[in-house]
């Protein structure tokens, strides 16, 4: 008897519970529009990504501040996936599903993003990815707001080779050993066979992740570059090992006259953990360095310093890509009138920014953005300057022209091609 | 018109002949420094050319200046430096400026920077400092001219410096490779193979790869080249060892704390590398109090300092978490694991909660920056000469303190005996803790080498984790001795590895001979004998 009793009041709790959980939910969706933020606030990558959640906060600050979206206020809902790649996954679908987001900003190596992938696509979630990667990808379901190779390494190796970038003859490709230096280099080697480069002008060399002695490899560096000609360093290395290969370069007396090292992810914030003084005129490529002159980045600089209550921070080219994307995601919303995935990715297409970098973020069919390349070299204040930039906006490829596997294949999510990898159209136009 | 022209480019000639020379006309002076802010790149380097062989004195604070950065154009095209505290002068004439609107600064790059260096060097060819010849003339090597010859052979004459007298000869033959007469190269090129400069093996590679056409000149550089190769290879073995010293000596600090709380103790202790972390957090806060409070002459010592002070703050660490955690978990090694390894996560999180998750900048002190050019383009950095010393002194140091001081005594007395050790009174607790200490706090000396030569980050401990345990075990469990060996073994056989396997192979290959290794001799390379190993 009682045994009933008690299994009929756990019936009733429990519908309770559902009917209060519905309620909350339904509340929530009325008055707050929900973001999820999957950046890595511990282990290897809590470097890199901490900053990129603090950018999302901020926006979403921000924002709320001047109103809120559609008359509801932004609430942000940062997980941490803990530098750990099937976390990632999980943490996705637990935002998606249950949280019941309606974008994530999030994600910064490429394994990562290949962890999640799956998960978007199953759930129709939105991503907006801010680091510049590989290409070889474009997803319905994930905006790429960082650089393709040719909107970063094409350009920079091609202003080496220029007059005024020392007219580089031989190359040293220098990259940690995973997904996206072994595909970056392979672009660029194809790229710098078409330029008539010789295969044994051409060294590549991976190191491990966190790799911290670096004796051989630069000693092998002045061996390769001691054969007279003009030799660069192209260096796709990641994360934690630039520190000792930066010191390791300075201390062995390599100067940028020499032999000028040109690095795809080393910006202001990676420079903040170096000592530059003899480092000045070493390279990086971006879309955007902190020492941009405009109002745009003057304001952009100047909110972050609020924002983190701290002037000695700096601003880098993620940062700029989460600010460029969660405007272009705010602008979609507001065109679309509500959150709903499929509208706003329609409404995301030709979508405008006024980017902190000085110019007009555009993004295109195939999920990428149209902008310019700068180049710049290290100053002694840790900051670049810029020697170099595109005229005009760079359309980014998603799939590398010089690749032969990459031949006729087309990202383009509008009709009649409605897809990011393949050879013909997969909409067929009624007749 | 024509006639001045004439006349101030057969002066420029002239100029550099006579050595130290008299001034341009300021006229002359400021029409060459407007061509620095020309609008085109070859306007620029023209310009650069020019200044660099007008032997006038003041062009050298002028080219400086753009390299600094600190030349700018006012909107009227005066040309102006920027002194200390923002103030502007004449670039030219000297006399203070207070420019209307902001100056526009002159941007220079990479290409520029290099002229502007070789410029600099014949400017400077004739100065007072042996230190500035010297570099001048090696700068002369880098961009070697035709043109440069006559000023270098008047150098020359008047050196008395050993040093820079041999610099200046080898720059003196790199030019006249340009001469065109052949027996003049083929002078120059026998000349250049007695030096084993990498400079000067580029410039062999350059003749033999198609700028020569005279095939006696192309057989004689064919030669030198092979002589060079012959003595490089032979540098090259010297170049590995040392390389495999220097990794040695960083694995030897890595690994020594972990040689006492593991080896003496028997702690598997997985939170070692954030000993390692702290040390190098220590190094940077009192690098930022140094830079702070004290004046900037004494800044190079700040990392004198560091060192004890990293010793107490990881070796303090170590003790308070012997006394709250380890001592309940002894003889209990998946737990003390377990335990430790959720303590170096928290550690970490709590670094990245005060001191925020990207990179601390530590710099290197004056006297750890840069090395010293040995044999055939090989240096030796000093940052890496001082931890290798500095590796030798902690071991000594170490080494003392277990063999001749009282604590060491009674700390091996524990570690052998426990129980008898007691009944001797003495009080194991206390010992157990100190021990404990002393290895934490050589891991956090270990961190204030470590913060020179890599990242000052939350998971600096992280990287070096596994290479301590892989040091400790395959030198002997219990053995100083033993890790010593081990790790000046695995850094040897890792930088000879590395030339040919590659950085990621050679690790792999190294890391499957010590399991091999590990099969045959369970202890190590040198195991303990007695009754405690059974134990």
């Amino acid at each position: 008897m009682s045994f009933i009793t008690r299994r009929a009041a756990l019936a009733g709790a429990t519908a309770l519970m559902t009917a209060l959980t519905l309620a909350g939910q339904a509340r929530a969706a009325d008055d707050t529009i929900k973001i999820g933020v999957l950046h890595s606030l511990s282990g290897t990558m809590a470097i890199s990504e901490t900053t990129l959640k603090d950018t999302v906060l901020m926006m979403v600050d921000d924002l709320n501040k001047k109103g809120g979206l559609l008359g509801k206020k932004v609430e942000a809902v940062v997980v941490d996936p803990a530098s750990n790649w099937p976390l990632f996954a999980e943490k996705a679908r637990e935002l998606i599903s249950k949280d019941h987001v309606a974008v994530v900003f999030g994600c910064w190596t490429s394994v990562s993003r290949k962890s999640v992938l799956p998960v978007f696509e199953e759930l129709n979630g939105l991503l907006f990815y801010p680091v510049q990667y590989e290409g070889e990808e474009s997803s319905n379901n994930v905006f790429y707001t960082g650089a393709a190779p040719n909107q970063q390494a094409i350009p920079a190796v091609e202003y080496l080779m220029s007059k005024e970038g020392g007219e580089v003859k031989r190359w040293v490709l220098e990259g940690t050993d995973y997904v996206y230096p072994r595909t970056t280099n392979k672009i660029l080697e194809a790229f710098l066979k078409s330029k008539g480069v010789p295969a044994e002008d051409i060294k590549v060399n991976y190191t491990p992740f966190g790799f911290s002695d670096w004796q051989t490899e630069v000693a092998d560096i002045k061996k390769f570059a001691s054969a007279g000609k003009k030799t660069a360093v192209v260096s796709t290395v990641n994360g934690d090992a630039n520190v000792p290969f930066y010191k390791e370069l300075a201390n062995e007396g390599i100067k940028a006259t020499d032999i000028p090292v040109v690095a795809f992810s080393v910006g202001e914030e990676e420079l903040a953990g170096i000592d530059t003084k003899n480092l000045v005129g070493h390279l990086a490529a971006w879309n955007y360095f902190e020492s941009v002159k405009n109002s745009t980045n003057e304001a952009f600089i100047k909110k972050w310093h609020t924002y983190i209550k701290n002037d000695k921070r700096v601003t880098n080219d993620p940062m700029e890509a989460t600010y460029i994307g969660f405007k272009m995601w705010t602008q979609a919303v507001l065109q679309a009138g509500t959150t709903n995935v499929d509208a706003v990715r329609q409404a995301m297409y030709g979508q405008k920014v006024a980017a902190p970098g000085g110019f007009q973020a555009v993004m295109n069919t195939n999920h990428h953005l149209s902008k310019p390349v700068m180049i710049g070299e290290i100053q002694a204040n840790g900051q670049f300057d810029i020697v170099w930039q595109t005229k005009a906006p760079i359309k980014a490829d998603a799939w590398s022209p010089f690749l032969p596997e990459d031949k006729g294949k087309v990202a383009d999510w509008t009709f009649p091609w409605n897809c990011g990898n393949c050879t013909s159209p997969k909409a067929v136009a009624y007749e | 018109m024509r006639l001045i022209r004439a006349l101030v480019i057969l002066g420029l000639l002239l100029v550099p002949l006579m050595g130290r020379a008299a001034n341009l006309p300021d006229a002359e002076l400021a029409k060459l420094v407007t061509g620095l802010a020309g609008d085109g790149f070859d306007d620029k380097i023209a310009a650069i050319d020019a200044l660099g062989t007008s032997g006038d004195a003041r062009a050298v604070a002028i080219l400086k200046a753009l390299t600094d950065g600190k030349l700018a154009a006012s909107d009227d095209k005066q040309m102006l430096i920027e002194g200390a505290g923002g103030k502007f002068t004449d670039a030219v004439t000297g006399a203070p400026v207070t420019p209307g609107a902001e100056p526009e600064r002159i941007h220079v790059n990479n290409r520029l920077r290099g002229l502007i260096d070789g410029a600099l060097s014949r400017l400077t060819l004739y100065s007072a400092d042996p230190g500035d010849r010297l570099s001048a003339a090696t700068e002369a090597l880098h961009h070697p001219s035709l043109g440069a010859v006559p000023s270098l052979d008047k150098a020359l004459a008047t050196e008395q410096d050993k040093g820079v007298a041999a610099a200046l000869k080898l720059a003196r033959a790199a030019g006249l490779l340009q001469s065109p007469d052949a027996a003049v190269r083929l002078a120059a090129v026998d000349e250049l193979a007695a030096s084993t400069d990498s400079e000067v093996r580029g410039l062999l590679g350059e003749l033999v790869g198609g700028h020569e056409s005279d095939p006696k000149v192309i057989a004689a550089a064919k030669t030198a080249l092979a002589k060079i190769e012959r003595q490089l290879a032979y540098i090259e073995i010297g170049i590995n060892l040392f390389q495999g010293l220097s990794l040695g000596s960083v694995l030897l600090l890595a690994a020594m704390g972990l040689a006492v709380t593991f080896g003496v103790m028997g702690v598997i202790n997985m939170a070692h590398g954030e000993m390692i972390m702290l040390g190098a957090y220590t190094t940077f806060v009192v690098q930022e109090i140094f830079r702070a409070f004290l004046p900037a002459g004494l800044f190079d010592l700040y990392l004198v300092v560091s060192v004890p002070a990293a010793f107490l703050v990881a070796g303090a660490v170590g003790v308070a978490l012997e006394r709250t955690i380890i001592r309940f978990l002894y003889g209990r090694p998946l737990e003390t694991l377990l335990a430790t390894w959720g303590i170096s996560l928290m550690l970490q999180q709590l670094v990245r909660s005060i001191f925020g998750a990207p990179n601390k900048e530590v710099a290197n002190p004056s006297w750890m920056t840069g090395g010293f050019q040995i044999l055939g383009g090989f240096t030796v950095t000093w940052n890496r000469l001082v931890i290798i010393a500095f590796g030798f002194v902690v071991l000594g140091a170490l080494v003392l303190v277990l063999r001749r001081t009282n604590l060491g005594l009674h700390m091996r007395a524990v570690t052998q005996n426990r129980k008898m050790a007691a009944i001797m009174g003495i009080p194991t607790d206390k010992v157990d803790a100190l021990t404990f200490g002393l290895g934490s706090g050589i891991a956090g000396m270990a961190g204030v080498a470590l913060s020179q030569i890599g990242n000052v980050s939350p998971n600096l401990g992280t990287i070096y984790i596994i290479d301590s345990f892989m040091v400790v075990v395959f030198g002997g469990v219990g053995s100083l001795v033993g890790t010593l060996a081990g790790a000046m073994g695995l850094g040897v056989v890792n930088k000879f590895l590395e030339p040919f396997a590659g950085a990621v192979l050679g690790k792999i290959l190294v890391l499957v001979a010590i399991i091999i290794f590990i099969q045959f001799r369970p202890r190590g390379l040198f195991a303990l004998k007695g009754r405690s190993v059974e134990a």
